[in-house]
């Protein structure tokens, strides 16, 4: 069966994504759950342990508190409260930390800090997956046990107002609610008013049990200027009154005699320094809690986020959810007598050790579940003098004995499940890693190999006896694998039809590629398989660097900072392609000029080097062109590579990405000031008609109309939003979504969507004109463009900007003039594409992508466009820079070889460092820094290679056009 | 010591060189002479790195508190004086570089002018290339230019040393095929792996190790330097090793 070789590429592409998307299914393990689905109940609680026989001891102790009021401020940041401005920004708060009855601590917040997760942690003590993050965008209802579930089934009385992901987790739970959307970012007093407006009505009323308030005021003002900025002290302040009131009412409320109220203010996540969230650095972890009620006298420090649940389950006398890795906060039921904390104490451990018995096999040799065994007899021996009536004071040391026995056993415990979260699919990771490196090294070279047809051997290979050995093999270990697995795994849960035929597809697989790897070998024994971009064995400095620089940057995933700090990477290494082609550019304009004006070069000179001078003088624009326009031309080619560097250097300082340098001062934060609104208006407006001017040449008059349109289009939906001023509109405070501009710009993209593919289509049946295609997909191109102006930020606009003119210049003057191959063209685009990414202001941890691009020109959130937007601008870099080349190899009149060589080389570039990656976090799964830095990478990794297949695939399609065209 | 003896014998290779007599390696008197110049050659190499090496030594001795990455910047001015010093004498013992047409004052004083400010020029040149890579535009101004001064003194400066102030002949020497004389070669290895150095140097730099030669610029000024003994040792070596393949056409 012989297959286009592009066809062949894509397919292994293909595969390449299914294979990650296997390992994926593997490496994000499944969050640690007890195997009941029922939920934790009153009457299943245990008995105190007590030696010997006594009656009425099995009761939950009295719940310690009333009323709770939890004020949930998204992503306070401890130092909001805690630090040196806390004074200035709450003082009301700081005052009460510092002299009132409160408890104040600092809760670390696991990552990924992402609201949902968070919301789930708070409220079922348990650390969600770090998939959870992937599912942030739809939030389902919680199914879990956890502490609203139980507070309803106790019939406490909940209202809430705020962030409607809780109304959606939790519906039908709460007596009263109001959720406001948190996804129009810009908006920042509307969100906390819509909250504040229920809370005097609601505090004079004696109805309710629990208040739940979440403002999310604070992290849309982080979101958008970051926490140095001027917004945010007002915003807190505001905050802080709030508390005052509530706390003030609480106080006014309280009666003498009943049980006391407990006013909560905690943070679900902080904010990192450029007012982001979701990665693990300290800002980002660490939120203040602070606890405030009549019934605390004293202070305390650092505990995990999730220790709210317990404590505030017990401090309400509801049972623990079951799923809760967290421990009591012991400061606060401190005041509770000896005998009560300790009750307290061993419903918590009884709690973990059932979580821990279920999670674990051998959970007997634990250190905590041995531990607390011991607590619980010594408790048991302690209570049983209790009963007896001795009071003395070896009793209450003995007593203290048993509470630090306790202590230090639920921390062991609590620290155990911890850690359990990190246990992986291992058969899943292996079957993808092999199936990707099987991929990369047996149908990778034969994709190099240039030829523009693949010969598969399916028959013969199916047919063969090491197909059905292979077979065999694998089924058998497979049997093996899911009969000895002590953990889950995806296979074993998979149907049998479906495993035996996955089973006999790979083997195919198998045989197929190695039969071609073996008939190539024995082929040309003596040639290496791999044909090195640039003819030969002779690499010119550019091919060096191209390899090295690719190998490079592979290796480089290996350390965690490198990961973190990828851009660094692609900017050292674009800067060095810059140079090198500066240098190319250099050698062939001045050799020719020398060679020309004879300073150094003579006629011997020319006898002496006679490949590289005749190769010029085909090459030389001199012959046929006049002597002026040759020389500006030649100017303008040394420029080029100039100007990209400077482009790179100013677009490098206007987005400041990465971890250890991101919270350097740069131009985007500078130009997205306040005070700065003219100059960005500005420049947003002569970056758009700069993108009309450079784009607009190669497209026909229909799509240049709808494309100056959309741009302008582009611009007063910016101004709507209220990024940009429009020099006519006085400032108002009407800030609307823009909505209707939005769906206009939308009106034109589809527009040029439509002349481009409808030029394609007439290319391809009714006339065979190779300009009309190449102008077709440049429409197509430039929709992509636009649609992209219109989702990137106002101050983004440059980056958009420079990336046409650099892919312009680069095209007319050094890739056409140098005569650089499909395969070192297609490099360059790729580390350009790379480079773009990371200068749009992206970056390896989930907190940079940018989700309030799904809600451009949409009322409410709608999850395939949001998502499918979200992706599209987040990729933007590479994304531009790949069509690009697609436009610049079929453009050309190359051999139809360009376009499928370029797509292979597109193929490779991308599975190789993917597979290295697989392989790295594969090998590295119990590194420190695995959920924080590795597995971000991976998702960013695995959605970067599904994006290149569809674009290698549309190459195909592009290809197949070509050569069905042609007679 | 044998280069009292090479210097002599250099200048008659360079008068050689001017008056257009092919180097034909089968010839046994060349192959002599071929094999002096390449001893030559690891000599002076030799002077210049134990040149380094003193720049490293003598402040630690003489300067309380001297230390590589403490006092960065005085060992890195040091390096590069003693560099630029034992550069310029050796060259001009040696007398490689075309020897002058003219011999008139004002001849010889253009060429001294020209040759500053081609290296003021280089170390701008080196400057500008090392904030285009991303170093802070003006906070760290100071330590950049020092870098550049650095890696003027161990490229440019030689350059001027061995080719003279003369850009077409710079220009010559770093295109392909291009070496005309085993100093040229030599030249090009030089520059070659001081640039590659100081370029290898930059990445330590995003690694959160908090070390201190991880503050700028001291991995890349130690990475320059080397980079640099490593093409002194690496270049007549490679020239001795290659010495039956190499051809030179003499204009």
């Amino acid at each position: 069966m012989r297959v286009r070789s592009s066809f062949f590429a894509s397919f292994c592409l293909v595969l390449e994504v299914l294979s990650v998307a296997l390992f994926l299914r593997g490496f994000f393990p499944v969050p640690v759950k007890s195997s009941f689905s029922s939920k934790s109940k009153l009457s299943d609680l245990p008995d105190e342990p007590f030696t010997g026989s006594s009656p009425n001891l099995s009761k939950v102790p009295d719940p310690i508190f009333k009323r709770v009021v939890i004020v949930l401020i998204d992503a306070l940041r401890e130092d909001f409260v805690f630090g040196p401005n806390g004074r200035k920004y709450m003082p009301y708060t700081r005052h009460l930390v510092e002299r009132g009855s409160t408890h104040s601590f600092v809760a670390k917040a696991r990552p990924p800090t992402v609201t949902m997760p968070r919301i789930k942690a708070l409220t079922t003590g348990s650390i969600p997956g770090f998939i959870d993050v992937v599912m942030n965008l739809n939030s389902p209802a919680l199914l879990e046990d956890n502490l609203i579930w139980q507070a309803k089934m106790a019939g406490k009385r909940m209202v809430f107002y705020g962030d409607d992901t809780w109304v959606k987790l939790f519906p039908k739970h709460f007596m009263e609610y109001d959720g406001t959307t948190s996804f129009f970012v810009s908006d920042y007093t509307e969100v906390d008013n819509n909250v504040t407006r229920h809370l005097d009505n609601t505090l004079k009323r004696d109805d309710w049990d629990i208040l739940i308030l979440h403002y999310l005021g604070l992290d849309h003002i982080g979101h958008i200027s970051g926490p140095h900025s001027s917004l945010i002290q007002p915003k807190l302040m505001e905050m802080d009154d709030i508390l005052k009131k509530i706390h003030g009412s609480l106080i006014l409320k309280e009666t003498e005699g009943a049980l006391p109220y407990l006013l909560v203010l905690c943070g679900d996540h902080g904010m990192s320094e450029t007012g982001s969230h979701g990665g693990s650095s300290a800002h980002e972890v660490n939120t203040p809690l602070v606890l405030i009620s009549p019934a605390f006298k004293r202070k305390g420090k650092h505990f995990q986020q999730v220790d709210l649940t317990p404590t505030l389950a017990l401090g309400l006398g509801l049972p623990i959810s079951q799923n809760s890795v967290g421990r009591l906060i012991q400061p606060v039921v401190e005041e509770a007598s000896l005998r009560d904390q300790l009750r307290f104490l061993h419903l918590n451990g009884h709690q973990l050790s059932c979580l821990l018995k279920d999670s674990m096999p051998a959970y007997e040799k634990e250190e905590g579940y041995e531990q607390f065994r011991v607590a619980e007899k010594s408790h048991g021996n302690w209570l049983k003098l209790v009963v007896e009536g001795n009071t003395s004071e070896v009793l209450n040391n003995m007593g203290k004995k048993v509470l630090k026995q306790y202590l230090e056993a639920l921390r062991v415990m609590s620290a155990a499940l911890s850690k359990q979260m990190g246990k992986y699919d291992m058969y899943s990771m292996v079957v993808g890693v092999v199936l990707l490196l099987l991929l990369l090294l047996l149908a990778m070279p034969e994709a190099l190999s240039g030829a523009s047809e693949v010969d598969l051997p399916v028959s013969s290979a199916l047919l063969s006896l090491p197909f059905y050995l292979l077979c065999l093999l694998l089924f058998s270990v497979h049997m093996l694998v899911c009969t000895s697995a002590e953990s889950a795994c995806y296979f074993c849960s998979l149907p049998w039809g479906l495993v035996f035929g996955a089973v006999a597809l790979s083997s195919a697989l198998l045989c197929i590629l190695v039969s071609m790897a073996a008939r190539k070998g024995a082929k040309n024994p003596g040639h290496p398989p791999i044909r090195i971009p640039g003819g030969g064995w002779s690499l010119s400095e550019l091919d060096i660097l191209l390899l090295a620089g690719t190998a490079g940057h592979t290796l480089s995933l290996s350390a965690s900072s490198f990961v973190e700090e990828e851009h660094q990477v692609w900017y050292f290494l674009l800067n060095t392609l810059c140079l090198v082609v500066f240098q190319d550019v250099c050698r062939k304009y001045f050799r020719e000029r020398s060679a020309n004006i004879g300073v150094i070069g003579c006629s011997e000179d020319k006898d002496c080097l006679p490949p590289s001078k005749e190769g010029y003088a085909v090459a030389s624009p001199l012959t046929d062109l006049g002597v002026t326009g040759a020389d500006s031309e030649r100017w303008l080619a040394l420029a080029t590579p100039l100007l990209t560097l400077a482009c790179c250097r100013l677009l490098r300082s206007l987005n400041q990405t990465g971890v250890q340098w991101v919270h350097l001062p740069d131009l985007g934060h500078w130009l997205n000031s306040s005070e700065h609104k003219t100059v960005l208006s500005l420049l947003a407006a002569m970056s758009l008609a700069l993108i009309y001017f450079l784009v607009q040449r190669r497209c026909s008059w229909v799509s240049k109309i709808a494309l100056a349109l959309g741009l302008l289009g582009v611009y007063s939906y910016r101004a709507a939003v209220g990024n940009v001023v429009l020099p006519w509109q006085h400032s108002g405070g009407n800030m609307s979504k823009g909505t209707m501009k939005a769906r206009f710009v939308y009106v034109f993209i589809l527009g040029i969507f439509f002349t481009g593919s409808k030029d394609l289509l007439r290319s391809q049946v009714i006339t065979a004109d190779a300009r009309l295609k190449s102008r077709g997909l440049w429409e197509i191109y430039s929709g992509v463009v636009l649609l992209v102006a219109l989702l990137f930020r106002a101050h983004n606009l440059p980056v958009l900007c420079c990336c046409l003119l650099v892919q312009s210049l680069m095209a007319q003057f050094i890739w056409k003039k140098l005569h650089y191959d499909a395969a070192q063209t297609t490099i360059m685009h790729y580390w350009f594409g790379q480079a773009f990414f990371y200068f749009q202001g992206n970056s390896n941890s989930i907190a940079t992508v940018d989700i309030s691009v799904g809600f451009v020109g949409l009322e409410s959130y709608v999850e395939a466009p949001a998502v499918f937007l979200t992706a599209l601008s987040t990729y933007a870099g590479p994304l531009l820079w790949a069509s690009h080349l697609i436009c610049y190899l079929s453009s050309e009149n190359r051999s139809s070889v360009a376009v499928g060589h370029g797509c292979y080389c597109l193929a490779l570039l991308r599975s190789v460092p993917a597979a290295a990656y697989v392989v790295l976090v594969t090998a590295l799964r119990y590194h420190l820094f695995i959920w924080s830095v590795f597995s971000p990478k991976l998702l960013y990794e695995s959605m970067h290679t599904l994006l290149t297949a569809a674009i290698c695939l549309f190459f195909t399609t592009m290809e197949q056009s070509r050569s069905s065209s042609r007679p | 010591m044998s280069v009292n003896v090479g210097w002599v014998q250099a200048f008659d290779l360079a008068r050689h060189h001017v008056y257009g007599i092919q180097v034909d390696l089968t010839r046994p008197l060349s192959s002599i002479m071929w094999d002096q110049e390449i001893r030559q050659m690891a000599s002076s190499h030799a002077i210049m790195a134990s040149g380094v090496f003193m720049a490293t030594v003598v402040p630690a001795v003489l300067v309380p508190g001297f230390s590589v990455y403490g006092t960065h910047l005085l060992w890195l001015y040091s390096v590069a004086g003693a560099v630029a010093v034992v550069n310029i004498t050796l060259f001009w013992l040696l007398g490689v570089s075309s020897p002058t047409k003219k011999h008139t004052i004002t001849y010889k004083v253009s060429r001294l002018v020209r040759s500053c400010l081609y290296l003021l020029l280089s170390c701008l040149f080196f400057h500008t290339v090392v904030i285009l890579y991303g170093a802070p535009l003006l906070e760290t101004a100071l330590e950049t230019f020092s870098l550049a001064v650095l890696l003027t003194s161990l490229t440019t400066l030689r350059c001027v040393c061995v080719l003279g102030p003369n850009v077409q002949a710079w220009i010559r020497v770093f295109s392909r095929h291009g070496a005309m004389s085993v100093w040229d070669t030599s030249l090009q290895m030089v520059v070659g792996c001081s640039v590659v150095g100081a370029w290898l140097g930059a990445f330590p730099i995003p690694l959160d190790w908090d070390r201190p030669w991880q503050v700028w610029p001291v991995s890349c000024s130690l990475g320059a330097v080397i980079g640099y003994l490593t093409g002194l040792i690496v270049a007549p070596a490679w020239i001795h090793w290659h010495r039956k393949h190499l051809t030179y056409k003499i204009k």
